[in-house]
């Protein structure tokens, strides 16, 4: 038996609180009172060692979740998942298949929990809400001129107010990565103020696609920016660019919600995209949030995995830890 | 209170390893009875007796020198030098071959994590035979004259902390520079340097080449000043150093110490925090700290403490501590009832001298030796706890307010083995880390190790260097 020594070390204080929109949250409501203020507070946040990142996800990478644990962590795990298509080729049909998998991944066992949403791109989103009315899944919808997001901020905004019109629960935006690497941040933040107003009820997923900001560092800044704006998630990526969700972006992206949720009191969820494929890469990141930000996160309102084929594989992988032995891929549905 | 993840047994299978219930010496080829008085080794986690072990006397300790002085006449000594790498490079596969029976033995005999047997001590053990394997028909080219020579018999004694990783950093630059060996592993871990013993067996090493003496302090000592050993290599507490240095002085043998710690490591205020804290992390609770260059001594910057300190905090809680062949482990088992309680007694001191002690929340086994995670805060460089090396899990926070502060607070030891450094400016590692007195410093990084870097300490963490081309030196005699 080995013990954690003290299971509360990661639990949070107080319960979230909200701050006037359109102003950070306190302590940093002046952050963003000019460009320089701005710039200077995102460069001030402490650097991030690669190097040091990635040796501490490799360690956590060497654990081993076997029997209970893995069961567990493989329901958990199907019940993240943002079941995603976004295809220029998507149709109705196509739609309705993938909502009724998310209702019932595993056909062959009702036990087998939904998925937390479908995502979609915000034409469908109405397609998406009808084949999944009365389930609690929700629907996500990308907007903001995903995957790009090179259009201008009229564009965007429409882009939202259409997708949420059609009936989307939770909007997937882009962050606008050429002004972020050109240094306008205040731009970037004034941008996402904008599109977290035209949400209304909408949740906000904010995308840095942090594979064309490259760095740590970036990373690190560009999700404080994300979450002073009032993202209700931060997101890795678009899924549309190599590298997609790694696991030492996604370990800075938990210790920014981490920090800025005792900092401020308001707890901001994570959610990896893009190139988590198997039922390992997923239990990984359960492991890395269990250790990094605790208990609290591990929960589809707190954490969720944008993938496609891994749910199929989260299925085998359930299967096999049911019945003993791995069935194959006629099993599982094609979406 | 359960955690909603919580992370189900993953026990390494003990079935790998075939403990027997008694062990001889490994004296010139073959294992033999030792004539001393048995003792018993135990898995510190558990207290359970893991197998008795022959003592070595004076008489048994002459015959294993005599082996090695044969061996290195007759055979090892003449060998062309690329055969010696040929046996060097069959142990390091064999090594590697046997990773998992290595990595549990010394889980169940030093009672360190399993994690760390199979990912540190075992694979570094097989990286220095095979990089010592390189060198053995190189020589020549070492920076030491143009036909360096042997020294002969080379008499080892190591400690219990990294048993089969301190045998590798020992016999590997012997064997490879054509020096034969006694080896003397610590009382309390003896069983991975026995089954070494048998990888040298399959690899049909020269009999008497590596000869393994199994004992407590006295057959040490025997080792040491046996008259016909020419070089005597030592790692273990400064104490002993001083004790063989004594024993050693006036005598035609050449000597290497490698001692103890009281490693500073400094965070400067613009250092990545969340990735210095896994270096705090990893630098005194690596190995239960049972690490001779341990980060045990922490030198903040004041303008972060609060917050390292509460980040530091925090990510002890997360620590896993418990059965040592669970893979998900982090913290072991104290090694001995000795070490359990010298730790014990130091951190009194910290306590009645002032400092604040801090410790994490939670169980620790009922069976075996534990000792949880420790942060001393409001530590002096008077008190004891920062003075002294503790050789446990237990760091103690200093702090400091400008560069020159930092140095010379952390040059302020009697010893001087390692550092480390955490800054993201560069140019401050540079200036930083030319003023430490201290064989090895880490910047942004603690407690890697690699063969092709030499390491080794100032003042009272001993002389002489093991690992890197410095390394070969104390194992040959040049021409100059």
């Amino acid at each position: 038996m080995t013990y954690v020594l003290d299971p509360d070390a990661l639990a949070g204080g107080e319960a979230p609180v909200g701050g006037p929109a359109g102003t950070p949250p306190d302590p940093f409501a002046d952050v963003t009172r000019s460009d320089a203020a701005f710039r200077a507070f995102l460069h001030g946040l402490p650097g991030v060692d690669a190097v040091g990142a990635q040796q501490r996800t490799a360690v956590l990478g060497t654990r081993s979740i076997k029997t209970t644990a893995k069961a567990w962590a493989i329901d958990t795990a199907i019940s993240m998942v943002d079941l995603t298509t976004l295809e220029g080729s998507d149709t109705p049909g196509k739609v309705r298949s993938l909502a009724a998998k998310a209702r019932r991944p595993d056909p062959e066992d009702p036990a087998c929990p939904a998925v937390a949403a479908v995502c979609v791109y915000g034409d469908l989103a109405g397609v998406a809400k009808e084949a999944l009315a009365g389930t609690g899944i929700k629907v996500a919808a990308v907007a903001t001129a995903f995957p790009s997001g090179r259009a201008s901020r009229a564009v965007k905004l429409a882009d939202v107010r259409d997708a949420v019109a059609n009936g989307a629960d939770e909007i997937d935006m882009v962050i606008d990565r050429g002004a972020f690497l050109a240094g306008r941040y205040l731009d970037v933040y004034e941008e996402i103020v904008a599109v977290k107003e035209a949400c209304g009820p909408a949740h906000l997923k904010v995308i840095l696609e942090t594979g064309e900001l490259v760095t740590l560092d970036n990373a690190r800044r560009a999700s404080w920016l994300a979450m002073l704006a009032g993202g209700d998630f931060i997101k890795t990526s678009t899924g549309k660019i190599s590298p997609a969700a790694t696991l030492p972006v996604c370990l800075v992206m938990l210790e920014a919600v981490r920090d800025f949720r005792a900092a401020t009191g308001r707890q901001v969820g994570v959610k990896p995209a893009g190139g988590i494929k198997t039922t390992k890469d997923a239990v990984k990141h359960l492991v890395l949030i269990n250790e990094t930000v605790g208990e609290d996160w591990l929960s589809p309102d707190w954490f969720r995995l944008g993938a496609s084929s891994l749910l199929n594989d989260l299925l085998l992988q359930r299967q096999k830890l049911r019945t003993g032995h791995y069935s194959g891929p006629d099993h599982v549905s094609v979406d | 209170m359960t955690s909603l993840f919580e992370y189900a047994p993953a026990l390494e299978s003990r079935s790998i390893v075939d403990l027997r219930p008694s062990y001889g010496l490994f004296v010139d080829g073959e294992f033999t009875e030792g004539t001393g008085t048995p003792f018993t080794t135990l898995n510190p986690a558990t207290e359970e007796v893991l197998s008795e072990v022959a003592t070595a006397s004076d008489a048994d300790v002459d015959r294993a020198v005599r082996a090695a002085r044969r061996a290195f006449v007759k055979t090892w000594g003449p060998m062309r030098p690329a055969d010696r790498g040929k046996y060097l490079f069959r142990i390091a596969r064999l090594l590697q071959e046997r990773a998992r029976e290595f990595a549990v033995l010394e889980t169940l005999d030093n009672g360190k994590p399993i994690r760390e047997s199979r990912d540190v001590d075992v694979p570094l053990a097989a990286a220095h035979f095979f990089y010592h394997a390189g060198w053995a028909d190189k020589l020549e080219h070492a920076g030491l004259g143009p036909a360096p020579r042997p020294l002969g018999v080379a008499g080892q004694v190591i400690p219990w902390n990294f048993p089969l990783m301190m045998l590798a950093w020992k016999i590997a630059p012997a064997l490879a520079t054509g020096n034969t060996v006694v080896l003397k592993p610590a009382e309390t871990t003896p069983l991975t340097a026995l089954l070494f013993a048998e990888v040298c067996q399959q690899a049909d090493l020269p009999p008497g080449v590596v000869n393994i003496v199994t004992g407590a302090g006295e057959t040490g000592r025997a080792v040491i000043s046996h008259p016909d050993v020419d070089k005597v290599a030592f790692t273990g507490s400064t104490e002993v150093g001083r004790s063989i240095a004594r024993t050693v002085a006036g005598t035609h043998k050449r000597l290497t110490l490698e001692l103890g710690g009281k490693a500073a490591n400094i965070v400067f205020d613009d250092a990545p925090v969340d990735q210095a804290v896994e270096g705090i992390v990893r630098g005194i609770f690596f190995n239960q700290g049972h690490v001779c260059c341990a980060g045990s001594r922490l030198l903040v910057q004041e303008s972060v403490h609060d917050e390292v300190v509460a980040a530091l905090q925090r990510r002890i809680g997360t620590l896993r501590v418990g059965d040592p062949l669970d893979k998900n482990t982090d913290l072991g088992a104290i090694n001995s009832a000795e070490q359990l309680a010298r730790i014990r007694e130091l951190t009194a001191f910290g306590e009645t001298e002032g400092a604040t002690c801090w410790q994490p929340e939670g169980d620790l086994p009922a069976r075996g030796y534990w000792f949880k995670p420790t942060v001393f805060t409001g530590v002096s460089s008077a008190h004891r706890i920062a003075r002294d090396e503790v050789f446990g899990p237990v760091l103690s926070v200093l702090t400091f307010r400008t560069p020159d502060e930092a140095v010379a607070k952390a040059n302020n030891s009697t010893y001087g083995l390692s550092a480390g450094v955490w800054s993201e400016k560069g140019s401050r590692i540079l200036s930083i880390t030319s003023k430490l007195r201290a064989g090895v410093v880490w910047a942004n990084t603690f407690n890697e190790f690699d063969p092709t870097s030499p390491f080794g300490g100032y003042k009272q963490s001993g002389y002489g260097r093991e690992g890197g081309r410095q390394g070969l030196a104390a194992y040959l005699r040049g021409d100059a």
